[in-house]
């Protein structure tokens, strides 16, 4: 079924299972993960409350949506925040790039931000000869590989120090070898504020935008965030234009549920609210802030009323934290920006769910991500209904690539599957054949196969319950 | 409640048939009378799970047919029923029969969940001393929303200990057709699993949910582990009917 | 980008829906409440889980702790917002010592390169405290430019015991954030800190590699 669809993630994470360095890495991180959200969550009343606030504001939040953006932008606008609107990622880096000409700037330092990910900004404005250098210590280390995040808050989960210490002393000038945290943290300080000192224009994601207020909303721990939207002259924002909250009292619930369900902690290092530019009087801060809000198909994910559902998330990362399957196979191999169980319904309603099928079926539904969900995203079922769009074209639908992902094998499967089952006669036919012949079926049939791979080979009852029951002659009124 | 309905589910009726006896003999022991409508296939929980909705609700309509009395129905396994008390609303949402569905969902129970939430049963050991471990499927937990019954009713037998898993509440990486889509990550969940259970030193792994024990028994079986899996109704059954 | 903007909002428009809003049941956030004894306490649990250090002072002798401080760990200097009402206070106390006071008072672009490299700590005021997880409220401004407590390796915040607040909540609440905000406020919990390699923490990393609380009891 879908053989052909399904590579790209199969593959990779076949590639990723194989690797018991990385395997390990990512389970012990995960474990950690794991039991320090539950340390924050002593009270399971408090945490359902918790719960439910946030799922409700969100909703609230979306439901009001067209509304809340307005009433930011006219806020922002009136702090002298400049605000942008772009339908695509090239359209948002057309936008930053002209911001970045028209000031001159040739170096941006960028606070961690997974839309500018989605927008593939630093290969963007490369090419265009502008330097784009990640701060975030994790973006910075997986950076100076060449490599993309492999979780969302953790972007550099998947190395060990043994290889972040090789890296260093190779691509860090004058670095000598250490293992030392403390000291490879001290050499990427050292790094850092230099190029801190130097940006001509620095670079942020939102966390949260307060409507009322028009107020950005940063959550961060290092204080790169900090340097990068305060230390240059000019700072750019980007932000998903779900981001919208409307009032600052609603932020703090949303704040409090995002650090600890996200690492474990009561309370990020920093919480940072930029309401405007450099003021009257003020002697630093930047003298410009733009805002870039991206669409990049949110508005078609929010058109659907349970598909909309996808964007109360507040990107704690807590489902990959939890997910049996990203925990083995590692951000990575869902060749995709957002990894995880989240990013198993994000990007296909992004990019199409006939053409990442794969990602829709990457899930044996357990639920543990819906389950720890601080805004209760219905993760499986909404993997459930894109599975019914990659091979349907309902009527009424919108979803990006609905009915792409519709095989003939598959479609044929289920038609048979239905028409025995909905026939007790032929049910019960099939069973007598299973119960009598289905040992003899070879280990290496199709789709058996599969299943044998690992396990023996699954072996019917000599009689089915149903003939023994008839045996026995029990009530069957 | 003298009366119940029981339901097989296609994967008891065909690789854990003594399970559903046992189920049905757990109930009768407690003075229930066991109707088992004739016409059982599936709940088609594999086709609507793969989006193929029409020809999950074509069987499911059949299904809910069988049982037109106002009975609880009976099911061994978390997975079906929960596909038949909480997502069956869901398939028949806007359809001519939804009502009649609903009223069928709402009288969808598990085994061991009927056993202790409405039957209040006791138990009483009759086995020699043995140490299980138990796994939770993550469709009766998390779907159905068991809250511990089966480990209850394991908890009421004085002759077995039962000791846990390290990760009980992880998926054990069957997810239907899951395991067949993605081998190679479910398979390596389903290992983790099985050494999991190995190091309890239990010798037996029970579970409410045949998916479950056919994919953690196939793993076990192929690196030739002595541990054993058996359905929490064949078990109870065992070890508490009069011989 | 007007085009997109408008395309955008009628996008959502079409697409928002007449369901019910959602109530809000905020019981979970009011049961956050302690006596103000309880609060300077929690606050300090809170924020010397993650290495923040607390000096102990009253209304009279804070500036002499400060400068005390400074001495002790031998600061060449200390840099401060001279209109603020902490900086001013600070300043009409100080003693000519081994620690020069640094005033703040030029834009940040003549100075730049001492700043990140010749100062050795930032004094700031506070707006108050977060007692539910450990914190400080800070306003930044031109009284407290921005920099003051994120660029020096050491920032020293002065926190007045009976400005600690519940929660981040009942913060925003009680200092009207909601009606009106400056251009910078922050909630600092601790000196700056990552977690990015192996899990395993680090202090220091961008921002301040100390946080100093002086924590001025004013509750009697």
């Amino acid at each position: 079924m879908h053989v052909e669809n399904e590579v790209i993630f199969r593959d990779a994470a076949a590639k990723a299972l194989l690797d018991p360095q990385l395997r390990a890495n990512f389970r012990r991180a995960m474990d950690g993960l794991i039991s320090k959200r539950l340390a924050q969550f002593p009270d399971p009343r408090d945490l359902q409350d918790l719960r439910d606030l946030s799922t409700a504001i969100r909703s609230r939040s979306l439901l009001n949506l067209p509304e809340l953006l307005e009433q930011f932008e006219a806020k922002a606008t009136e702090n002298g925040i400049q605000v942008h609107w772009a339908e695509t990622c090239e359209e948002a880096n057309e936008l930053i790039l002209g911001i970045l000409r028209s000031k001159g700037a040739r170096t941006l330092v960028k606070g961690k931000s997974m839309v500018s990910e989605e927008m593939h900004l630093n290969d963007f404005l490369e090419r265009h000869g502008i330097e784009a250098l990640e701060s975030d210590l994790g973006e910075y280390i997986i950076q100076l590989d060449g490599e993309t995040p492999s979780h969302i808050i953790m972007p550099a989960i998947h190395k060990n120090k043994d290889q972040i210490a090789r890296q260093f002393s190779q691509k860090i000038k004058d670095a000598k070898y250490t293992e030392d945290v403390d000291e490879l943290t001290a050499m990427a300080r050292k790094v850092l504020r230099q190029k801190f000192l130097e940006a001509d224009a620095g670079l942020s994601g939102v966390n949260f935008a307060v409507a009322e207020t028009g107020t950005l909303c940063l959550v961060e721990n290092e204080g790169n965030g900090r340097m990068s939207t305060h230390v240059p002259p000019l700072h750019i924002a980007v932000m998903g234009l779900e981001k919208v909250v409307a009032r600052l009292e609603e932020v703090a619930p949303l704040y409090a549920i995002l650090t600890r369900s996200a690492t474990g902690q009561a309370v990020s290092t920093y919480f940072n609210l930029i309401t405007a530019p450099r003021g009257a009087g003020e002697m630093d801060g930047p003298q410009e802030v733009h805002l870039v809000i991206l669409d990049n198909g949110r508005s078609r994910i929010y058109a659907d009323p349970q598909l909309r559902a996808t964007l109360r998330c507040i990107r704690c990362g807590a489902c990959m934290n939890h997910c049996p399957v990203y925990t083995r196979v590692g951000g990575h191999a869902y060749e995709a920006v957002y990894p995880g169980p989240i990013g198993k319904i994000l990007t296909p309603q992004m990019e199409g769910v006939g053409v990442r099928h794969d990602l829709i079926h990457g899930s044996s539904l357990c639920g543990a991500c819906a389950e720890v969900c601080p805004v209760e995203i219905p993760i499986p079922e909404i993997l459930v209904r894109l599975r019914r769009e990659a091979t349907h074209e309902d009527a009424g639908s919108n979803v990006a690539g609905k009915g792409t992902g519709r095989t003939a094998i598959e479609d044929w499967t289920w038609r048979i599957w239905a028409l025995v089952l909905k026939r007790p006669a032929l049910y019960r036919v099939a069973i007598w054949f299973a119960t009598r012949f289905g040992k003899a079926l070879p280990a290496g049939a199709p789709l058996i196969r599969n299943w044998t791979r690992s396990r023996t080979k699954p072996v019917p009852a000599h009689r089915s319950l149903q003939e023994r029951m008839r045996a026995e002659g029990g009530r069957h009124d | 409640m003298n009366e119940v309905y029981f339901y097989a589910t296609c994967l008891v009726d065909l690789f854990y048939p003594d399970a559903g006896m046992a189920g049905i003999q757990l109930l009768r022991q407690a003075g229930v009378q066991v109707i088992f409508p004739e016409g059982q296939t599936c709940c088609g929980q594999p086709a609507f799970n793969c989006g193929y909705w029409e020809e999950a609700r074509d069987v499911a309509r059949t299904q809910v047919a069988l049982f037109p009395r106002d009975l609880p129905v009976i099911l061994p396994s978390g997975s079906c029923a929960g596909m038949m008390k909480i997502h069956y609303p869901e398939l028949f949402h806007g359809e001519p029969d939804e009502t009649q569905v609903r009223a069928f969902s709402a009288r969808v129970y598990e085994l061991t969940q009927f056993l202790v939430d409405v039957l209040d049963v006791k138990l009483e050991d009759l086995g020699e001393p043995v140490k299980v471990t138990w796994h939770s499927s993550c469709h009766a937990v998390r779907d159905l929303g068991l809250k511990g019954e089966p480990q209850a009713l394991i908890g009421q037998l004085s002759n077995v200990e039962l000791a846990p898993l390290a990760r009980e509440h992880e998926c054990c990486g069957f997810g239907g057709t899951f395991s067949v889509r993605q081998p190679e990550i479910s398979g390596a969940m389903s290992c983790d699993k099985a050494a999991d259970a190995e190091s309890t030193g239990a010798s037996l792994l029970l579970s409410t949910d045949g998916g479950c024990l056919l994919n953690v028994n196939g793993t076990l079986e192929a690196k030739r582990s002595p541990l054993r899996v058996q359905h929490v109704a064949e078990f109870l059954w065992e070890r508490t009917r009069a011989r | 980008m007007t085009d997109a903007r408008t395309a955008i909002l009628s996008r959502l428009r079409i697409a928002g829906g007449t369901a019910p809003q959602p109530a809000l049941d905020t019981a979970v956030l009011e049961r956050r409440q302690w006596p103000a004894a309880e609060r300077v306490a929690r606050l300090r649990k809170g924020m010397e889980a993650v290495h923040t250090e607390f000096l102990e002072a009253t209304p009279g002798t804070w500036p002499d702790m400060v400068r005390a401080f400074c001495e002790c760990e031998r600061l060449p200097n200390l840099l401060f917002g001279p209109s603020s009402e902490a900086g001013s206070a600070l300043a009409a106390a100080w003693a000519p010592g081994d620690t020069q006071l640094m005033p703040y008072d030029r834009p940040v672009e003549t100075f730049k390169d001492e700043l990140f490299s010749g100062v050795a700590a930032g004094f700031t005021g506070t707006v108050g405290g977060v007692a539910e997880t450990g914190g400080l409220l800070l306003t930044p401004g031109p009284a407290e430019p921005r920099l003051l407590s994120l660029v020096p390796p050491i920032h020293i915040a002065l926190l007045r015991a009976s400005t600690i607040q519940d929660s981040f909540w009942s913060a925003v609440k009680n200092l009207g954030w909601g009606r009106s905000l400056p251009p910078n406020a922050l909630l600092i919990s601790g000196p700056s800190k990552t977690a990015d390699i192996e899990q395993t923490l680090a202090y220091g990393v961008h921002g301040p590699k100390r946080l100093i609380v002086v924590l001025v009891d004013d509750l009697t």
